[in-house]
Order: structure tokens, then C-alpha cells, then sequence
């Protein structure tokens, strides 16, 4: 059994003695003697040595596919990752420490943190950051109360955010006794003409998702015309590479951006850890949730950080918090700072351009392939290929998974590629040729 | 020091991504805005961020006995397997059978942490203790909401509770009771009993307490809401001083979150990631967010529940974070997660004992893994005040325990020395706690100005929040 536990025979007799004890046991001694674990404990395998469970362990990840070539994304995206990041982000005092709630000897998060907020801001165009949230979905459902006042009630999501966001926003209105409104879509995006007949005088916000779960670009000024002209606010979900290129946030008229942080420097990892960013405008700074740091200074004058505003948060707040979020990934959001700093201007319109000229030269070998284009308008590294033959779909995602290569999502009525930086011209060449075998 | 804004010129950066090998694609319209990224070398870069964790004290660097957060020792070998390609590299939405270890991975971790539990479902979608206490009452309400019991709109929770409790019943739509509890922390029966009724949705309650005692009524607190046809929420922040002693199900709780970055070694990361496991009875199973893994002929798939309340977080959670949360369970198994939690109320008795010689207690009991000085007469005496004492101990090199909480007791500190730290460390700790003790007499100026040898002094919180520096502003 493995233990860290330093604690030795004579020292546990010696403590229990200044404890006034005889024995661990009677440290219990005040809790109800019938519900304490009978014959010493759990029915739970007893523990291993690490050189076990290291072969344990290893064994499950060894039962696991990697995909040398991954073309899915459907909201997790395989990017290349500087090796510095990996470097910078394993150090030990990261890693291991807390919640800077002592600023003091805490000044290396609090730094990172601000420089964090600082370039999602560059990023997204918008005024204040805050230090992250737990994914894209869940800063998705948290802009709603952000939006919400006692005459405008209802929420409203486009039919083309990714279905898992979409529905981890109902969890969130579940939760609130929020009407959550789904505006469809047509020809793979938002359709503004129902959207401008749904939004009446009780809606307090619309999230629009840039580029959309298709890979389709919306016309996202167009949108925030229309969700403002109905006195709501306009929340759009972004992707942070594509963000590198795309008209910012801001630039459309977005009253908040938010967004799921992984394809900055984070590893997919069947699902996260990841980060959300979220960020608005100065005016609405005060209705952001989570964490958030200002700089300052000290007793002797000198710049410092420190958390910041914090009683909009439930230690201070309580029930009437704007959120009950403590916790954040902070050290997820320190990952993607790391990341956006080496990448610097440059590496991230770069690989953003990489992103989309792949994707467009895929797309384009799928159709000579003899899959067509299932929407027409602009994409940026998405795209859905129509294939309406559910067995069809499979012969090809099967053909592929066969050489190695993850092949797109099932959607309804085709399959939803992603092409990042990562695949090399061979790679989608010989991707495109297995799906033209099949075919 | 300075910003990474700050280093670096214009035309220096790091060659990382390679030129385009097909043709290239420009899009309609791009931005205009700016993008003002750093523009650094790899060794600039690297000396920032290595200057920043300097300035950072983590587990590694000492002791750290921030009461209600755990802070216990992160085993290495938890990294090396969440570092693992076989799990980083996976898509979350690659075919189950191409997944099938890190199922069985969440699987073989949802069991155990159901037997520690004493529950018989356990989800990992929540990301942290929060976001799990959010889906644990959110269970509640779909229990309620399905039997049409609409007139249940009121969760009960005690004064000391931790804030996030009253904030997530706040988020479920339901209005907040809050009831005393003793100087103990403990429910007050009596007025439990009065708050309770048809009313009542539920139950949330932490065990052991804030004030680190574990509430000897809880089978009479459990069966009182029960009895009222509500249902009871274990927040498992304290797990840490019961696990394989006592189970929250035994208890009488209906549903559990645990946070895996307390009780389960899993590192803070400066404040998250975590993962915020919920379990829950049986009866409740229906209603948790899908998918849940289970396990067929050896086989391990994904099953959605019929009533979910749907999903709480894009996937299956923090995959990653449980990865080594069930590293961590494998390797002390049934006997070492009992004597884990032994020796952290063991450590914790001790230092209380040690420290009650010149400190006063909040409770002067046996306590479970963590206790609660109250500095109001050293206040009253000196001047010097809870702040001051914990600030003292950053020159010391020692991380102060958590400060003004719970709100029950005035001039709080809360320790929580966790079971890896040892005799000795804590004997060192005491010494200190000690001299600090008497430099509040001697020298109360010295500790009103404390800390005095870190990178920053006392910062201006008041400042911060009146100036709203939140971003770095280019010239």
C-alpha cells in the first residue's frame, strides 16, 4: 500500500499522548459508534505500491487510441503546443499552490492572471477579462445573468452553437426558472429573420457562436444590429484562434465575448481540463462572475496584484452573489497566457491562417472526392461535408480510422470536419484519397 | 517587476508555426483591431514566467495549512499518469471503442469514490466543489420538480456554511434559510425544527463543520429534513477528515460532492482545475447529468439518464484531474485512504493542543481534521489582529491558515495541517506561532507592518477596487 503519511509508530504514540488520546480510533470517539465502517473500513481493493499502480494506470491509457491524424473538432481542437508552455506550466509552485488569497507571497499567479485578462481582452477587443471560467459552456450559461433584469426575462441561443453548449445553457436556466429560447437556423446559420421576430421586449440576450458549430461564419454585425435594435445584449461564443483573424468581438458589437480557452496551448484530453474565458465591457464589469485581479501597489508604493472586486462573490455576497463560482482553472488560464506569449502576434495569425487554408483545401479535396459542400457560406477550419446515409457516413469514418486518421463528427445529415495546422498536406491528401475508395 | 507587455521589441518572437505548403486561403474580412501580443525570445520568455514562480508559494515550498482547502501533499506519480499520451491525446468525442481504457479509467474511479461515499452513482462533469454543490441541488429540484411538488422553495443552510453553499441555492431559484448553528458550528435542532416544513426543498450541510467538529446529531438532522420531505446535500469540503471512517451516506445524505483537489491530492494549480465529483442515492440516479459510464460483459459505454437535468460542462468533466485522483485512490486503497484521513485529524489535534497553550480556541475539543483559533483577545490586548498574525507568518516562510472564516467566529484563523505534514514541521510551526504570539506583546508595531521580507508588501485592496486596473493599458 502506498502512503504519504510521514508520521512514524513512536511519533503517532507520542502525539497521541499530547492529544490526550489512546488511540486513532478515539479521535472518532464522538460520532455515533453505530454508523461508523464496520471490520476496519471500505470494500475497496487495498492500495499498491507506485510501481503498480504506474503499470495499472499505464495499462487503461495504453487501451486507448491516439490518433496520429485527428480532422474533429466539434468543440475540443488539436493544436501544435510550443514546447515552452508545457515547460513553464509543470514548475511545482504553479502547480501545487492556491488561490491567491495572500497576495503577498502570491504575486507570480496575480501577475500571470493579469497578463491573462489582458490579452483575452487583445483577443476578444474588449474592455475587462475575468480569470477564467470552467469551459466555454459554462461561461455560455453564465453570461445570462449577466443580461437578466425584472423586465427582460427570456434568453435566446442560435440553433447553430454546439449542441452540448446549448444544453448546458438549459441546465443553467433550469436552474434559474429562465425561459431558454433556441432561434433555428437555416443553410447552416443563424436565421436572422426568425431571429428578429423572436426577440420581443422581455429578452435579455442572444448568444451567437463564431464560427458557428458547422465551422460557418455568421454575419455577426448583422446579428448584433438586430439583438440590440430589440434593447437585448449580445453575447458571442468565439473561437480564440480564429479570433486571431476574425473581426473581433468588440468590432461587432458584442456586449460580451466568451469562449472555450483549450485550443490555446491546452491538450484535448478527452474533455479538460479546459478553460472559458469571458470578457465585456467596462460598463458591465461589475456583473462578471469569478475572479478577477487589479494591479495596485504596496505599503512602500511598489506595483503589485491582487484579487480584485470581490463583492460581487459569494464569500462575501452569499446568496445574493452573482455567482457561486469559486474555483476557476486557473492554472489552465496561466497556460493559455504562456501560450498566446510565445505564439505573440505573429504565431497566431499564422497558425489562424494555416487553420483556414487547410480546411479549404481539404474541403476542396472532399468535394472532388465526391463529397459535396453541405453549406455555402464563408467557414474558417470547420465544415460539413453532406452525406445524408447514415451507413455511408460510417464507411468512410471507418476507412479512415483504419489508416489512423480521426475522421469528422457525425452531424445530422453529413459529417463535420475540422482541419487545424497540425495536418500536413500528405496527411490530407491521403485522407481524402481513402474517402474517395470508398465512395 | 515587469509585465511581459513590457519585455521584448517589436520583430523578436519564437519560430513555431512553418509556412503554408498549400494555397493560401484569405478570408472576406478580417480585424482591424489590434493585436498586441508580447514580442519575446524563448529565453525571455522563459526567465518571466520562471521569475514569476518565484514568486509563488505552492505545497513544494512549505507548509500550507489553509483550513477548508486541503492542502495536502501532490504525489508525483499522479502527474506521470495524467501526463500520460494515452490520455492527453485523446478526443473526447473519438469512438467510445477507441476510449475504452479512459472509461474504464472514470469507471474503476466512480466505484471507489461511490464505496467512500456510501453512494451509488457518481458523475465527474462538475468542475469544481461549486459547480458540483450546483448540480448536487439541482438534483434535488428535478427529484421535487418531478413529484409536482412546486411549493418547495426553500433550501436551509447553516450561518456557517461556506459562502458558495447559500449562492448555489440562490442559483437553483430557490430562496435561502439560514439557521444558527452553536458555538461548535453545530445545527441547532430546535431551530432546525422550526425552519423545516412543506416548504422545505432541502438540506445542505458540510460534515465535519467550519469549525472542524463533526455534528453528533446528524442521524436526528438527516431524518428531521427527511421527515419534512426534504432532501439532504452533503458538501464534502471536509471529507478529507472521514473517508473510510464514516460514510456521507450513512449519514443520511441523499447526494455528495467531493472536491477530487482536496480530499484527493489532486493540485490546486493556483486555484483550479479541480473536479467536483457528485454521487448520489439511487433514487436520485435518474436525474444526474449525462453521460454516465458504465460497464457491460467488460465492456464500458455511456448511458444518458431518462430525467437528467442535463449537462453541467461540455464532455465528461475534468478527465485529465480525475486521472490523477485515481492514481491517487489506487495507491493508498482501503487502508490508506482510512489512515489518511486518521493522521489529518491526528495532525490536527496535535497542533491544536500544541497552539492551546498560548492561543485561544474557537472550540477547545477534539476536533476532526482542522480547528479554529479565535485571536479576539490578543486583539483586544495588542492591537494585533487576525490579519496581522497571519501576515507575521509570511516572513517566516509559512502560507497563514485561512483567515476570518467561518463568520461565526470572530478574528478566525482556520488550520488544516493535512496528514503529510510531519512532527516535526509542526513542532517548527507551533514554535513560530508561538513567537509570533509573544511578538504581539513585545512588538505589536512589527506585526501591524508585517510581512517584511516578501516580493511585495501590504498591497491596497481598496485601491484596486477603486482604480479597476484589470488589464495592462498600451502607451
Amino acid at each position: 500500500m502506498g502512503s504519504y503519511v510521514p508520521t512514524t509508530a513512536a511519533q503517532r504514540e507520542e502525539m497521541l499522548a499530547t492529544v490526550g488520546v489512546k488511540s486513532l480510533e478515539e479521535l472518532y470517539r464522538s460520532i455515533p459508534q453505530e454508523m461508523l465502517l464496520k471490520d476496519g473500513g471500505l470494500n475497496i481493493p487495498e492500495g499498491l505500491s507506485e510501481l503498480e499502480v504506474r503499470e495499472r494506470v499505464s495499462a487503461m491509457a495504453e487501451k486507448n487510441r491516439v490518433y496520429k491524424t485527428v480532422l474533429r473538432g466539434a468543440g475540443a481542437y488539436r493544436h501544435f503546443i510550443p514546447a515552452v508552455v508545457k515547460s513553464v506550466t509543470s514548475r511545482e509552485e504553479l502547480v501545487t499552490c492556491y488561490t491567491p488569497y495572500q497576495a503577498e507571497i502570491s504575486q507570480g499567479v496575480l501577475q500571470g492572471t493579469f497578463e491573462f485578462q489582458t490579452m483575452i481582452c487583445e483577443l476578444t477587443g474588449m474592455d475587462v477579462s475575468n480569470a477564467s471560467h470552467y469551459d466555454g459552456a459554462t461561461a455560455a450559461a453564465e453570461t445570462i445573468p449577466m443580461c437578466r433584469d425584472r423586465k427582460r426575462t427570456k434568453a435566446y441561443v442560435s440553433a447553430a452553437a454546439n449542441p452540448q453548449v446549448i444544453e448546458v445553457m438549459q441546465t443553467y436556466c433550469f436552474a434559474s426558472n429562465t425561459e431558454l429560447i433556441v432561434v433555428p437556423a437555416k443553410d447552416g446559420r443563424t436565421d436572422l429573420d426568425a431571429l428578429r421576430a423572436a426577440l420581443g421586449e422581455d429578452a435579455a440576450c442572444f448568444y451567437l457562436q463564431q464560427p458557428n458549430y458547422f465551422g460557418q461564419l455568421e454575419d455577426a454585425s448583422a446579428v448584433g444590429e438586430i439583438v440590440h435594435a430589440a434593447g437585448a445584449k449580445f453575447v458571442m461564443g468565439v473561437n480564440p484562434i480564429a479570433c486571431a483573424l476574425l473581426p473581433t468581438p468588440r468590432e461587432v458589437g458584442a456586449d460580451i465575448a466568451v469562449g472555450d480557452g483549450q485550443p490555446l496551448g491546452l491538450d484535448t484530453a478527452f474533455g479538460g481540463p479546459y478553460l472559458g474565458f469571458m470578457a465585456t465591457t467596462a460598463a458591465m464589469t461589475r456583473k462578471l462572475p469569478g475572479r478577477i485581479v487589479g494591479q495596485t501597489t504596496d505599503v512602500d508604493g511598489k506595483t503589485g496584484y491582487v484579487l480584485t472586486l470581490s463583492a460581487r462573490e459569494q464569500h462575501i455576497r452569499r446568496e445574493k452573489a452573482s455567482s457561486n463560482i469559486c474555483s476557476n482553472q486557473a492554472l489552465c488560464a496561466f497556460t493559455a497566457g504562456v501560450y498566446m506569449a510565445a505564439m505573440g502576434e505573429a504565431g497566431m495569425k499564422q497558425c489562424a491562417r494555416l487553420c483556414v487554408s487547410k480546411a479549404h483545401y481539404f474541403a476542396a479535396a472532399l468535394e472532388k472526392a465526391g463529397c459535396p459542400l453541405k453549406y455555402k457560406g464563408e467557414f474558417f477550419h470547420e465544415f460539413v461535408t453532406e452525406e445524408a446515409d447514415p451507413g455511408h457516413r460510417k464507411k468512410v469514418l471507418d476507412a479512415l480510422d483504419a489508416a489512423g486518421i480521426l475522421g469528422g463528427a457525425e452531424v445530422d445529415g453529413g459529417i463535420l470536419w475540422c482541419v487545424t495546422e497540425l495536418a500536413s498536406k500528405a496527411q490530407l491528401d491521403r485522407a481524402a484519397a481513402i474517402v474517395k475508395e470508398v465512395l | 517587476m515587469k509585465l511581459i507587455f513590457e519585455l521584448g521589441v517589436e520583430g523578436r518572437g519564437m519560430s513555431l508555426m512553418p509556412a503554408c505548403d498549400i494555397p493560401e486561403y484569405t478570408l472576406p474580412e478580417e480585424r482591424t483591431a489590434p493585436l498586441r501580443l508580447p514580442h519575446v525570445s524563448e529565453n525571455e520568455l522563459t526567465r518571466h514566467y520562471t521569475a514569476l514562480c518565484k514568486r509563488i508559494h505552492g505545497v513544494n515550498d512549505g507548509f500550507y495549512p489553509l483550513g477548508s482547502c486541503t492542502m495536502k501533499y501532490n504525489p508525483k506519480i499522479d502527474e506521470d499518469m495524467a501526463a500520460l499520451a494515452g490520455f492527453t491525446q485523446l478526443h473526447p468525442l473519438q469512438p467510445i471503442e477507441s476510449a475504452q481504457g479512459a472509461l474504464e479509467a472514470l469507471h474503476v474511479l466512480g466505484t471507489e469514490l461511490g464505496e467512500i461515499f456510501g453512494m451509488d452513482a457518481v458523475t465527474f462533469q462538475p468542475a469544481a466543489g461549486a459547480h458540483g454543490e450546483l448540480t448536487g441541488v439541482l438534483l434535488i429540484k428535478a427529484y421535487h420538480t418531478e413529484r409536482g411538488d412546486s411549493a418547495r422553495t426553500k433550501i436551509i443552510v447553516p450561518d456557517s456554511a461556506h459562502g458558495t453553499n447559500p449562492a448555489t441555492a440562490a442559483m437553483c431559484g430557490y430562496q435561502v434559510v439560514n439557521i444558527p448553528s452553536g458555538a461548535d458550528g453545530c445545527v441547532d435542532l430546535d431551530a432546525l425544527r422550526a425552519s423545516v416544513g412543506p416548504d422545505t426543498a432541502g438540506l445542505m450541510l458540510t460534515n465535519p463543520n467550519t469549525v472542524g467538529i463533526f455534528d453528533k446529531n446528524i442521524l436526528e438532522i438527516t431524518r428531521i429534513v427527511h421527515d419534512a420531505g426534504g432532501l439532504c446535500y452533503y458538501d464534502g469540503a471536509n471529507l478529507n477528515a472521514v473517508m473510510g471512517v464514516v460514510r456521507p451516506g450513512d449519514m443520511g445524505f441523499d447526494c455528495i460532492h467531493s472536491n477530487l483537489h482536496k480530499t484527493f491530492a489532486t493540485p490546486h494549480g493556483g486555484g483550479g482545475p479541480g473536479a467536483g465529483a457528485v454521487g448520489c442515492k439511487d433514487f436520485l440516479r435518474k436525474f444526474m447529468p449525462g453521460p454516465l459510464v458504465v460497464e457491460k460483459d467488460g465492456r464500458f459505454g455511456f448511458d444518458y439518464p431518462e430525467k437528467s437535468i442535463g449537462r453541467v460542462k461540455l464532455f465528461y468533466g475534468n478527465f485529465d484531474v480525475c486521472i490523477r485522483a485515481l492514481t491517487y485512490v489506487l495507491t493508498l486503497g482501503r487502508s490508506g485512504i482510512r489512515e489518511a484521513a486518521m493522521n489529518a485529524v491526528l495532525n490536527a489535534n496535535y497542533m491544536r493542543v500544541k497552539l492551546a497553550e498560548k492561543f485561544t480556541m474557537a472550540y477547545d475539543e477534539i476536533c476532526m481534521h482542522e480547528f479554529v483559533m479565535s485571536l479576539v483577545e490578543l486583539h483586544k490586548e495588542t492591537g494585533v489582529s487576525a490579519l496581522d498574525l497571519a501576515k507575521g507568518m509570511l516572513d517566516y516562510g509559512l502560507h497563514p491558515p485561512t483567515m476570518y472564516f467561518p463568520l461565526i467566529v470572530h478574528e478566525a484563523l482556520m488550520i488544516e495541517p493535512c496528514e503529510t505534514e510531519s512532527k516535526e514541521t509542526m513542532d517548527e510551526v507551533c514554535d513560530i506561532y508561538g513567537k509570533l504570539f509573544d511578538l504581539a506583546y513585545s512588538d505589536p508595531e512589527s506585526l501591524h507592518t508585517a510581512p517584511h521580507a516578501t516580493p511585495v508588501r501590504r498591497l491596497d485592496e481598496v485601491g484596486a477596487a477603486r482604480s479597476m486596473i484589470l488589464r495592462y493599458s498600451f502607451a
